[in-house]
Order: C-alpha cells, then structure tokens, then sequence
C-alpha cells in the first residue's frame, strides 16, 4: 500500500502524558479560580484557560500541530464563522 | 488530450447496463456516482411534479373566491407541503445532486467520489427523509400547517404533525452534508495529473463552494429543528415567551442556514450556465477567475444577510441596517457573473439550442428575481413588501427562474450523454414558449399583487386583487402544461431518442471525452491535463 | 493510481482524503454544537444573575470528575493510536478498552447529577423549575440540552470505540492501515472539546 509513508510522525506516549497532565493542571486552575474569586476572575479565566484546554486537545491529541497549514486554516474559519453568526445575532440581542 | 471515446467497442460497457446485478437491487445497492445521481434524478422529479400539483391546486384555490374549493386549513397544509417539498427535496438538492453527482467525478478526470459508499448513504438519507415528511402528511392530526418555515410559536403549539414532518427535514439535511463533504474531498483528493485547481470547469467550482456551505450551514438548522422537537417534546422553553425564552431566536437560528441555503440552491445552476454559455457561444469563458472566486465570495458574503428575513419581526436598528447593508454587498458577486456571462456572448457566434435557451432564461429570470431582492433588502421599503406576494414572486423567480430553469438547462444539456439517447430539440424549443409566458405570468403577477399590498398564505383574497389571481392562476396552468410537454419528450426519448454520440454539442470539458453513456469507470486510462478549459478556437489565444 | 475496471468501484485507500472528510465531518459538529453555544451566549447576556444561580446549584463535583474522566480518556485514544502505530496491536486494545469505560463511567456519572436534579423536580416542566424565574428556566433548559446532545455523542462515540476495537482485535486495523483508529480518535477528542468548554459555561463561570 502506498500510503504507509504518509502516516508519517507518531507523537510519543510521553508528549501525549505531558499534555495529559498539563490539561489535568489548567482545570485545576479554572475550578480553583472559578470558586475562590468568582466575581472578578471567573469570567476572564474561562476566557483564557478554556480555549487554551481545547487548544491543546486540537494540536497535540489530534495531532493539528502536524497537519497542513490548509487543514490548520479551516479550523480557524469555522471557528471565526461560529464567533461571526454569534456576533452578528448579537446585534439584534444586545440592542432590545 | 487523448479522445477517450475511442474506447475499444468490446471493452466499452455503458454504466446503464445491467450486468452483474439484476433490476432495481443494482440500482439502489450502487455506489456509481452516475447510478446514484439517476437515483436522485428520478426521485427529484417525481416530488417535483407532486408539489407542482399542490401549487396547481393552490392557484385553483385562489381562483375559486366564493366558496374556495378547499377549507383554510387544507390551503395552509398545501403551502407547507409545497414549500417543504420543492425546498428540501428538489431545489437544495438540485443541479449539485443530480449533475454534481453525474459530472464533478468526470470532469476533474476521476473514476469516482472520495467515498462512494457515503455517497450511496446520503441518498438514503435523502429517500427517508423524504419518506418521513410524506409520513408525516397522513399520520396524527395530518400535514403540518406552519408553512415551511415552522416558524415558532405556531410550530410549538400547532395540532398538526409537526415533529414528524420536521424529523424528516433533519434527515434530508443529513444527506446535503455528507454529499458537501464528499464533494469538498473529492476536489481536493481525486483531480486527474495536470488538472490544477485553475484547469477545473468552473461547475466544479461551483459545487465545491456549495459543498461549503453544505458542510457548515446545515448543521444549525439541524440543532434547531431538534430543539423544535424537544420544545413540543420536554417543554425545554428556549423559544417559549411564557418561559423566558426568545422566539426571534429560531428565527435566527433558522435563517443563519436557510439564508445559506439559497446559494446551495443557486451555485450549482449558476455553475451549470457557466459550463452551457462557453459551448453554444463557441467563445471562451469571460472572466474564469472572477466566475470562480465570485463563488466563494457569495457563498462566505451570503453567510452574514440572514436577518433580511427578519426586518419585521421586531430586531434592534442595528441588526436591521446591518443586514441591510450585507444583503447589498452579496449582490455584488452575483452581478460579476453575470457581466462575465454577458461579455462571453458577445462576439461569440450563438447557438441557440434547447440547453442555451433554458441557459439564457435562467439569466433573465434570474436577474428579475436578483434586482428584486435588493428592492426588498432596503429596509423602508421592505416594511410594506414583506410577507406579501412580491415576497413570493421574488422568491420564485430566483429558485424557480433561477435553479429551476438551471435544473431544466442541465437535464437537456447533458441528457444525451448520460443516457445515450438525443431527445426531439424542437419539441423542446416548442415547449419553452408557454414555460416562459406562463412562468411570467404567474409569477410577474405575484410581484404586482404583492406591490398592491396581497399578503401571502392567505387562502383567500380581497376582491380587488382577484384579476392579478386569475392572471397569475392561468399562467400556472400553462407553465404547468410547458412542463408537462417538456419532460414528456424527455421520457419517450429515453425509450424511443436516437442514439447520441459522445459530444452532440460540441462541448470541451472531460465529459465530453467520454462514450455516451460513460462506462462504469469514467476513463479506460486516467487523463492528464495538458491547458485552461473552454479552449474552442486553439489557433486564437485570449 | 491505476485501477482495473469492473463493476464494483474499488474502496481506493486515500488516508489523506479520509482524514480530510473526518476533520469535515467535526466541523459540521462543531456548528451543531454551535447553534446551542449561540442560544447559551444570548441568554447569559440577558440573565447574567439566574444564570450564576442556576451554576450554583450545579453539582461542580460530578462536572469536574467527568472533565478529568474525560481528559484521561482523550489520553488513552490518543496512547491508542501511537501504539498501533508502533505496531502494538494488544496494547491498542488495552488503551481502546480503557477509553470505552472511562466513557461509561461519564455516561454513570451523568446519570446520577440527572436524576439528582429530576428527583429535586428541576427539569423541563418539572414542578420545582416551573417555580423558579424564567431566567433559570432557560438555564436550564439549555443545561439538558447541552448535556444531553452531548451525552448522545458520548454514547454514539462507546459505540465507534467498541466497533473500532472490535476492528483492531480482528486485524483489519494494522500499523500500516488504522486510518479508521485515527479518526474515531479525532472524534472523541472533539467530544472532549466541546465538554471542555461545557464545564465552565455551565458549572464554574455561570
């Protein structure tokens, strides 16, 4: 079969480990920062640790870091499409 | 570039043929990307002609005033399941999963789709889809009354079979993603050595754009249409005023795909005049760049207008002029294909056989139903015109005159060659004539009822738009009669036409390379891909 | 590629093609998702104060145990496939096994906070919601939505796994051809993504 080339990089049991425990680490830190100063970090925290988490999920479990940039790229459209149809339906929202 | 259609006459074995398997089964267990767009073809035409008898049926419903013919209720289940019918099961699908499914394959030179077996599935997907709304009809307390639309709070409160009716939706979109996704990777994956993405006919350009919208639009109206279930089903109140919930809130939701979805509707057909207009112009394309990214364009541009469905519906000003402002910018790429179109004419030397003629209605029609959409996208005047029958009008001379007369385009274009058989071009030109005037009349006259102020979904009417009814009914008759004679003489040239050679047309994209009917395997050898496409004078380079 | 003809369509092998139409696959599910994203985004900025109370009641326990379950079994998938890559098929089945109870184990987990909250009569129509404001009415509307779609995917998902194992044990899935692994894998990790922002929407951030 010609496509044995192809499958190319294995990511090592200790990268994915790593990025298992440094998952397991920010979850500790939202829940920590969530609870212990609700009001004033809950909200920024989600907004960072949380696309962090699933950034790490994207590039290292589902190997994105090692894909084509055309592969990369479409992951971000859809995400900014997703951002885009929120947004816009918040110019309805945000204005009754 | 090798004349495939040289193929070796003992070798040479039509995809139509029925060896191996007997009868329906290989048919309907065929993963052929040409067997399963018959498939399609054949069951997008029998509901074509159902609804069409529905929309008969209303048309006589506003001709007889006093008494109508038919209770109000059964005039609101009429319109749903018209809408229901010729939106999810004929134009969404349309020219993409008939001819996209036929041709994108074999125009990039390719045996067949990335995933056949998926392919196979989308169209179950969409037969039992379609099998479920018809359920749907005839189970509980009948057809559902909402208009096609379900909009809430009516789709949440109404008798009728709404779940059913919308489950059935939700599977039909099942079938338009897997095929998006099956055409985005095919693109991608299976083009012939030599064939760049600047070497592709451009109706593959136009069912990749659409394979997009496929891909990321559905999926909205998919979660919608489950949260409609779940509302009748849990009371989850997410739509439910009494519950704190936002009913302007499916309307974006529904809109952010069906909006989207119009240009699923029309990429494909406006792919297939681009592919007509260079072969009976005998011209190059004008502009193949601009025709292409102007597909993406509208499919990207066309993501952000949905709320011009909405100007009434009681969004903020800023939503409103907004969406106002985006529905004058998506224009814009249409109108640069249609100069593209209009610049390859000229100069060139014009045949103006069935294929063309239906290929130059779609221009007109299309244009009508275009410029009346930014009419409507202008939001003062958009107050008095909403939900009238300028509305309707606008609407079908954009999906009807626009992928309608497309559709119809495709089927006398590349009729010969996926059957093998040339139908009677006269009696096709013949049948144009009461398509044309009738299709105007009708829909000409909605434009005017609708100016004067006649509100759509009304079972009935005020007297003093009866004339513009009974216009507009006549003129259903006839387009309906121009119908009727147009696909007759498709069906008895699919038993009795003259043999067709491989390019009746004069064609010069890969397809035309081929036998006609295509083998099983599209190509004895894989071509390869030497120049642009639309190359008809090769000693006149533009 | 050449290919000989005949009547059924040879299954050509394109990895990249159907690693391709996988990724396309996860983004129709993102935007499914999406549209619920786009309900909760909505609603927050409306009840920002009965979206916090309704977080509160929340059992953040179980929400953070089954983030940590299902992490660790984005783990295993992911240990799943390097190992089939080096070509070790039992601890493949071994990583594929753990992955499929960690995610029973979520689905037990799920069971128990539901009927936790249906036994105190907070669910759609249920007599305690139907008391509470209409804010948290939609709080938690969206909470059985969301969990439960995505509970739906997690049970589609033990059933892949199952099917793929089942396909690794019979050596239809080798060190040279696990496509059909990598991209069970990429689903489950999209599972997991979506969880990882459902945690805080609802439980901790609310």
């Amino acid at each position: 079969m010609e496509h044995s080339e192809e499958h190319g990089h294995i990511t090592p049991y200790r990268t994915l480990v790593s990025v298992w425990l440094l998952l397991l680490l920010l979850t500790a830190i939202l829940v920590f920062v969530s609870t212990a100063y609700q009001d004033i970090l809950a909200v920024p925290a989600m907004l960072t640790i949380t696309p962090l988490k699933a950034g790490l999920v994207f590039f290292y479990f589902m190997h994105l870091k090692h894909e084509k940039p055309f592969l990369k790229s479409l992951v971000v459209v859809v995400l900014v499409l997703l951002i885009v149809f929120i947004g816009l339906t918040f110019t309805d929202t945000a204005n009754r | 570039m090798t004349n495939l259609a040289q193929s070796d006459p003992i070798e040479y074995r039509s995809f139509l043929d029925m060896e191996g398997r007997k009868g329906i089964l290989s048919w309907i267990l065929s993963t052929d990307h040409k067997r399963i767009g018959i498939l399609y073809l054949a069951v997008m035409l029998t509901l074509f002609f159902v609804a069409m008898t529905i929309g008969v049926l209303m048309r006589i419903e506003q001709l007889t005033l006093n008494p109508p013919l038919f209770a109000p209720q059964t005039y609101n289940a009429f319109f749903t399941v018209h809408g229901v019918i010729m939106i999810f099961m004929f134009v969404l699908p349309g020219a993409a999963a008939v001819f996209g499914n036929f041709f994108l394959p074999i125009m990039i030179g390719a045996r067949d789709v990335s995933f056949p077996r998926l392919n196979l599935l989308s169209w179950y997907f969409f037969i039992t889809g379609a099998l479920v709304v018809i359920l749907s009809l005839f189970t509980g307390k009948g057809a559902p009354d909402t208009g096609w639309t379900f909009y809430v709070p009516f789709s949440l409160r109404s008798g009728t079979n709404v779940p059913l009716g919308v489950f059935g939706v939700f599977l039909l979109g099942f079938s338009s993603i897997l095929t998006g996704i099956n055409f985005i990777t095919t693109v991608h994956r299976l083009r012939a050595p030599g064939m760049t993405w600047h070497r592709m006919p451009l109706f593959v350009w136009a069912n990749y754009a659409t394979a997009w919208v496929q891909v990321l639009a559905t999926p909205v109206i998919g979660v919608t249409l489950l949260l409609v279930i779940a509302e009748r089903l849990f009371g989850i109140g997410v739509f439910d005023p009494a519950k704190g919930g936002d009913p302007l809130l499916y309307q974006h939701l529904f809109w952010i795909y069906s909006h989207p979805a119009v240009y699923i509707m029309i990429l494909p057909a406006m792919g297939v005049i681009t592919e007509i207009i260079p072969t009976f112009a005998h011209r190059t394309i004008f502009g193949y760049k601009a025709i292409a990214y102007s597909s993406i364009g509208i499919a990207a541009l066309g993501s952000l207008v949905w709320g011009h469905h909405m100007f009434t519906s009681g969004m903020a000003d800023t939503a409103n002029v907004v969406f106002s402002l985006f529905t004058f910018l998506v224009a814009v790429p249409s109108a640069i294909k249609v100069f593209n179109w209009t610049a390859t004419l000229h100069k060139g030397s014009i045949e103006l056989r069935p294929p063309m003629l239906f290929a130059l209605t779609f221009v007109f029609l299309f244009l009508i139903g275009g410029l009346t959409g930014l009419i409507q996208g202008a939001l003062n005047v958009n107050v008095h015109l909403h939900d009238t029958y300028w509305i309707v009008g606008h609407f079908h001379y954009v999906m009807f005159g626009g992928t309608g007369m497309g559709f119809f385009a495709a089927l006398l274009y590349w009729f010969p060659k996926m059957f093998g058989k040339m139908y009677n071009e006269k009696v096709a030109t013949i049948a144009w004539f009461p398509i044309f005037v009738g299709f105007n009349m009708l829909y000409g006259s909605m434009l005017y009822l609708g100016y004067m102020g006649m509100p759509r979904r009304y079972y009935t009417h005020l007297p003093q738009f009866h004339a513009g009814h009974v216009i507009a009914s006549i003129g259903g008759f006839i387009l309906a009669a121009g119908l009727v004679l147009l696909f007759a003489n498709l069906v008895v040239a699919l038993f009795k036409g003259k043999k067709a050679g491989p390019n009746p047309w004069g064609g010069v994209t890969l397809e035309w390379q081929t036998p006609s009917p295509p083998p099983f395997e599209n190509f004895a050898e894989i071509p390869k891909i030497a120049d642009r496409p639309y190359i008809f004078n090769p000693e006149v380079s533009r | 590629m050449s290919i000989e003809p005949s009547h059924e369509h040879p299954v050509h092998k394109d990895y990249e093609g159907s690693k391709l139409g996988m990724w396309l696959f996860l983004f129709t599910e993102i935007l499914l998702f999406g549209g619920l994203f786009l309900l909760y985004s909505v609603y927050r900025a409306r009840y920002p104060l009965d979206f916090h109370t309704g977080g509160q009641h929340l059992n953040t326990f179980i929400g953070v145990a089954n983030t940590v379950i299902l992490l660790t079994s984005s783990l295993t998938v992911a240990m799943a496939i390097t190992a089939m890559q080096k070509g070790n098929r039992k601890l493949t089945m071994l990583c594929l096994g753990t992955t499929i109870v960690f995610a029973l184990m979520f689905l037990v987990n799920k069971y128990i906070e539901w009927m936790g909250e249906i036994r105190r009569g907070i669910y759609p129509n249920g007599p305690a919601l139907l008391r509470l404001p209409n804010g948290e009415k939609i709080f938690y509307g969206l909470y059985y939505s969301m969990t439960g779609l995505h509970g739906l995917h997690v049970m589609a998902g033990i059933v892949a796994l199952s099917i793929t194992l089942d396909f690794v044990r019979r050596k239809k899935i080798t060190n040279t051809d696990f496509t059909k692994l990598e991209n069970v894998g990429l689903y489950w990790h999209l599972v997991d993504v979506i969880w990882i922002f459902l945690l805080p929407l609802l439980y901790l951030a609310a």
